[in-house]
């Protein structure tokens, strides 16, 4: 019934890994950004400053309400009617990158909620600096909180990059894509491509478990998952 | 806020450690404390006692500046706390005015409030070095010295979680030491633990008392501790001081009908 070659599926292979670690650049560099701008869009609405909460509120609950695609063209496309002109990848990288820190910023937010006030009062009483009140108390508290919800948004990430193939980014969706624009034959190309991404998925998602498992072992918690 | 009747500072051959002066919190439409006036002298040691919600947490935590109150002024050794000096009028301490006043004063909260990532002795390091600027060496010798004092040096390198209650109230008063406060603030700080481990921290509070020169605000439960240990018991009911006195005449022959009532249901409850 199926019609699979394996001579084929030999001769496509190097290329898709080269695209994967294109894929793995991309989820990488998108997640980096998202951590970091999370954690400003985090602060930003706990600050007094009204105006600034309001804003970046609004603009997490704008990106999260509308989809990623849509995003990635969005940059890429409408940029230029503005004079900015964007190669495929910066275009990319911001847009995954501020889709994601939206949703990771909310994991920040339950992180920081999650520290009892009393931590922060006591921090007060000492007169420790809101730097160090942050950096030395209240995040190191917040990481068992959010180890999860980051774990699932890198995977999630991984997943989603294969949108950026519409704007040309040459990731591993739009290397099997060329590939069957060329020869015609898409069966091996696109189960090639599934294949690595379980292939990556999987392994990541029990190392996310083991690492989060470790950080509250090292913060004197209790394991969340049995060894099985 | 018209404050021409707050003087900018407090002179004169008498000047209170700390001095509540019409103080006002408000949340909403509660009023928390109703224009307080409050003064404790230096080595003083002041119980306060009154029913659940009556403001007496509020006090403490308004002296702390942990939060800000809404009308009059908190001096503290002459100086004004809540407020600062701006051309010859007070206006709202600014953070920095605020962080400097608030280091002479330390709280141990009811909840310990240790930090739970960080062993015994690091809670106890953490603000000396990083507030005032010690050396590590010298910040865990002071450490050690207090956790001496509160009986606990072998547990220095234990995290909180390994303790147990009182030995937590103990870490948390050693860690407020730590910081060499004139004014020490203790909120509640035995109802959290078990009655049979209450004796362990209220006498690290009386050695501090007979040992150190300290002045202390003690919200407690405990009337036959605070009537033993202070120098003045404060009755507060609805945001005020319904009564305050020496602890014998305080207990033993109230004149506020709301102070007898108190009492007469708490000795009960015991
Ligand atoms: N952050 C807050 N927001 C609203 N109400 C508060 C807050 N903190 C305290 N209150 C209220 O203020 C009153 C006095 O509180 P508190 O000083 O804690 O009383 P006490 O310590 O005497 O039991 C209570 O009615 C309490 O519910
Ligand atoms: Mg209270």
């Amino acid at each position: 019934m199926f019609d699979w070659r394996w001579d084929f599926t030999i001769e496509i292979l190097p290329r898709l890994l080269e695209a994967t670690g294109n894929t793995l650049i991309a989820a990488g560099l998108g997640y980096l950004i998202a951590l970091v701008l999370g954690l400003v869009f985090a602060l930003a609405q706990r600050t007094p400053y009204r105006l600034l909460t309001f804003a970046v509120r609004e603009s997490i609950e704008f990106i999260r309400s509308t989809p990623l695609v849509l995003q990635i063209f969005f940059v890429f496309y409408v940029g230029p009617q503005f004079g900015i002109r964007l190669s495929p990848w910066t275009s990319g990288m911001i847009a995954i990158g501020l889709h994601y820190a939206s949703y990771l910023s909310e994991v920040y937010r339950a992180g920081l909620d999650s520290v009892p006030k009393g931590q922060w009062e006591a921090c007060t009483a000492l007169n420790l600096s809101v730097r160090r009140t942050y950096t030395k108390i209240v995040i190191p508290q917040a990481i068992p909180t959010v180890i999860p919800g980051f774990g699932n948004y890198l995977v999630g990430i991984f997943k989603d990059t294969p949108m950026l193939s519409v704007i040309g980014v040459t990731e591993l969706f739009h290397a099997a894509t060329s590939i069957g624009a060329e020869t015609y034959r898409f069966l091996e190309p696109f189960t090639l491509v599934g294949a690595i991404f379980l292939a990556i998925s999987l392994p990541a998602a029990m190392l996310i478990r083991r690492f989060e498992d470790w950080i509250r072992a090292s913060l004197g918690m209790t394991k969340l998952h049995a060894k099985d | 806020m018209s404050n021409e009747s707050f003087p900018l500072k407090l002179e004169g051959g008498d000047v209170p450690m700390v001095r509540f002066d019409r103080v006002t919190k408000q949340y909403g439409d509660l009023t928390v404390l109703d224009s307080l006036d409050l003064d404790v002298k230096a080595n003083e040691m002041v119980a306060i006692i009154g029913p659940s919600g009556s403001g007496k947490t509020t006090v403490l935590r308004m002296l702390m500046g942990l939060e800000l109150i809404d009308e009059g002024v908190i001096y503290v050794d002459g100086q004004p706390m809540t407020h600062m000096e701006k051309n010859g009028r007070l206006v709202r301490a600014g953070q920095k005015y605020l962080r400097r006043m608030r280091s002479s004063i330390g709280m141990v909260f009811q909840q310990f409030n240790l930090f739970p990532h960080m062993t015994a002795l690091q809670n106890c390091m953490e603000a000396p070095v990083q507030v005032l600027g010690l050396s590590r060496k010298e910040a865990r010798e002071r450490s050690l010295e207090l956790l001496k004092l509160v009986g606990l040096d072998d547990k220095m390198d234990q995290y909180p979680a390994r303790l147990s209650g009182g030995q937590q109230q103990r870490v948390a008063i050693a860690r407020a030491l730590a910081m060499r406060p004139k004014i020490m603030l203790f909120d509640e700080v035995t109802s959290a633990l078990d009655p049979e481990i209450v004796g362990e921290v209220t006498q690290v509070i009386r050695k501090l008392h007979d040992e150190h020169s300290l002045t202390m605000l003690m919200v407690t439960h405990q009337m036959g501790f605070a009537r033993d240990i202070s120098d003045r018991v404060c009755f507060f009911y609805e945001g005020k001081i319904a009564e305050q006195g020496s602890p014998e005449q305080l207990f033993d022959n109230p004149r506020n009908e709301r102070t007898a009532m108190f009492l007469s249901a708490v000795l009960e409850a015991d």
